[in-house]
């Protein structure tokens, strides 16, 4: 599981069965400091995220299950939305910043 | 299995049902000298692990789900226990039990 950034949207009408009505969003991988870590992906979101918001995302086999239907072709899939990750020297990577 | 350091917590108001009450943990893994590696991760906290503790960390869905006893769970990074030390090659590369400061 990784800390993201939700960058933007893609919208696809046509889909695998199974993942139509889910939403694709952007997302930018961070690390600890908040800073973007590796390449943009393409990520199905179940907890209505939008651009902007910062969240948590899990990759492989287990995305698909996070989706309302668990067997479909899926590699990545938003789980969580943070309000907030706390670094341990007091620096915080908010929604904001 | 790796091994890293947790470097802050995170915090989530809206996530999947099998997060709700779990401890989350932004985790830094390390080679086993303890130099940074990989990519940072969030990771489930089984082991009452804090900031500062160098953990055990699996990041498999399976070992994951069983951890958390839910079959249809997605969740993949679990923190699974607390480092005292790591030893390798005769040396010691990492004590907790040194006091605070004087970590390696």
């Amino acid at each position: 599981m990784y800390l993201g950034r939700v960058t933007g949207r893609v919208v696809a009408t046509q889909r695998y069965p199974g993942i139509e009505g889910v939403p694709l969003q952007w997302v930018q991988p961070l690390d600890e400091d908040g800073e973007p870590m590796g390449a943009m992906l393409v990520a199905c979101d179940v907890v209505g995220s939008g651009p902007g918001d910062l969240v948590h995302f899990v990759d492989g086999r287990e995305a698909a299950l996070a989706c309302p239907t668990t067997f479909v072709p899926v590699d990545a899939t938003i789980i969580g939305y943070v309000e907030q990750a706390a670094h341990a020297d007091g620096r915080m990577i908010g929604r904001g910043n | 299995m790796f091994i890293a350091d947790v470097v802050g917590t995170v915090v989530a108001p809206v996530q999947i049902p099998v997060l709700f009450g779990q401890k989350l943990l932004l985790l830094r893994p390390l080679t086993p000298r303890g130099k940074r590696t990989g990519k940072t991760r969030i990771g489930i906290d089984r082991a009452q692990a804090g900031v500062g503790d160098r953990v055990l960390v699996i990041d498999e869905g399976n070992s994951a789900r069983s951890v958390l006893g839910d079959p249809k769970g997605a969740v993949k990074t679990v923190v699974i226990g607390v480092i005292d030390y790591v030893e390798g090659q005769g040396e010691l590369w990492y004590d907790h039990r040194r006091p605070t400061g004087d970590k390696r």
